[in-house]
């Protein structure tokens, strides 16, 4: 079986080279093609246009029964007919005619498959190493300059950050400065451990003079917010306070106030209430002029809830 | 018969399975695939002319697809890759047309 088969392609080995091995061998020269199909298929080509149909299958059959197979019919190279002819069927079997599908089979695979890979990334395959390097460069540009952008965003970012922190900063700082000088200035109401002290009596024992006297102790003393009840009425402490003896009471900041006179004051109470008591202070003169005194301390809060209309400068401007 | 159903499994197998190309066979393939052509269609004609040869088949496949692939290779190696890729190209693409054209007599007669 093999030997046969062997024995036949050695044969037509023999016969084919110029017929079908010229084609293949000499196309790459650049030749036209009228010079690659010398024997055979010349005489069957131009020619054959015009004049003859017949002459070139005649031929084709006539070199094909002498070297291959004999040709069962008459004319036509049939494909299936050159396949079939009467050669065993365990003959068309053999390795050769295996490898031939295998290869073909090869050729659809890969070809499917560079197919699938062109149309899944067509610029990878379809542009050469120079190109591609160019696009690698104008995208390191491209990374390059966005780089850059990042940065001086991220920059940016920081300083508006920290502008935005210090300005908060400075707001938090201002509004604690605005409420620290609201209590000193009376605007604000003010809570805080402190203490109570009530006077009781008339002058001379209480006269604007011990009222001064007291306010200006407990001011001493480190009072922070005061402010003082009397008569159902309350006036709150300020820098410009003043006292004058009034009609049955004593006149605080245009306000007259009568007995007993409470002064509420917001600070560290365990000075406050001392500086009341000193040899020579407060209640010292008061109770030695008749009247009393009563000092409380509020370590748990007091609250200094009178405010008075801030002043309208009229004159003073912020200096800067 | 047996090489058509051969080559349409190919095709189809290669549809159902998508193997991803490994990188250092990318440039051979396409004109890997070419020069099969090539030696495919010649092979058809050389069946139309009723000289049909297994064994020349085989050989003139393989060797169609070495030297073809071993062109490119040199052609990288010299920095022209891309330009002898597409003289591959027109080469076989010139022959297949010459070998298309020798079919298309056979079957139409013109």
């Amino acid at each position: 079986m093999s030997e046969e088969s062997t024995e036949e392609a050695a044969d037509r080995a023999d016969d084919q080279p110029l017929a079908d091995e010229l084609p293949a061998d000499e196309l790459p020269a650049g030749q036209v093609p009228a010079d690659d199909v010398p024997a055979d298929e010349v005489p069957a080509d131009e020619p054959v246009d015009a004049a003859a149909g017949e002459p070139a299958p005649a031929a084709d059959s006539a070199t094909g029964a002498a070297a291959d197979q004999p040709e069962p019919a008459a004319g036509e190279p049939d494909p299936d007919a050159g396949e079939a002819g009467p050669a065993p069927a365990s003959r068309r079997l053999t390795g050769t005619k295996l490898v031939v599908a295998g290869l073909l089979g090869l050729l659809g695979f890969t070809f499917a498959v560079q197919v699938r890979s062109v149309a899944d990334d067509p610029t990878a395959t379809a542009l050469d190493q120079e190109e591609l390097v160019r696009i690698l460069a104008n995208l390191d540009a491209h990374e390059e300059r966005l780089r850059d952008e990042i940065r001086e965003l991220e920059d940016t970012r920081t300083r508006l950050t920290t502008r935005g922190q210090s300005q908060q900063e400075a707001q938090a700082e201002a509004a604690r400065r605005a409420d620290e000088l609201g209590i000193l200035a009376g605007t604000l109401p003010a809570v805080g451990p402190g203490v109570v002290v009530t006077l009781h009596g008339g002058p001379p024992a209480v006269d604007a003079a011990a009222l001064l006297d007291a306010v200006q102790e407990l001011r001493s003393a480190g009072a922070e917010a005061m402010q003082i009840d009397g008569g159902g009425k309350s006036v709150r402490v300020i820098a410009s306070t003043y006292f004058v003896d009034g009609e049955g009471g004593i006149v605080v900041d245009g306000t007259l106030l009568q007995s007993p006179y409470r002064i509420t004051a917001i600070g560290d109470p365990e000075t406050l209430a001392p500086a009341m008591h000193i040899p020579g202070g407060v209640v010292a003169s008061v109770e030695g002029d008749g009247g009393t005194v009563t000092v409380q301390e509020e370590p748990g809060g007091v609250e200094v809830s009178t405010v008075r209309q801030p002043d309208t400068l009229e004159h003073a401007r912020p200096d800067s | 018969m047996i090489a058509v159903l051969a080559l349409v499994a190919g095709v189809v197998l290669g549809i159902v399975l998508e193997p991803e190309v490994p990188v250092w066979l990318l440039p051979y393939l396409p004109i890997a695939v070419v020069a099969a052509f090539d030696a495919v269609f010649g092979g058809i004609r050389a069946k139309l002319d009723g000289i049909f040869d297994d064994k020349q088949f085989v050989i003139s496949f393989i060797s169609n697809v070495l030297v073809a692939a071993l062109i490119v290779y040199l052609g990288d190696q010299l920095g022209v890759g891309s330009l002898l890729s597409i003289g591959v190209v027109v080469v076989f693409g010139v022959r297949i047309f010459g070998n298309v054209a020798a079919i298309r007599r056979h079957l139409f007669r013109a």
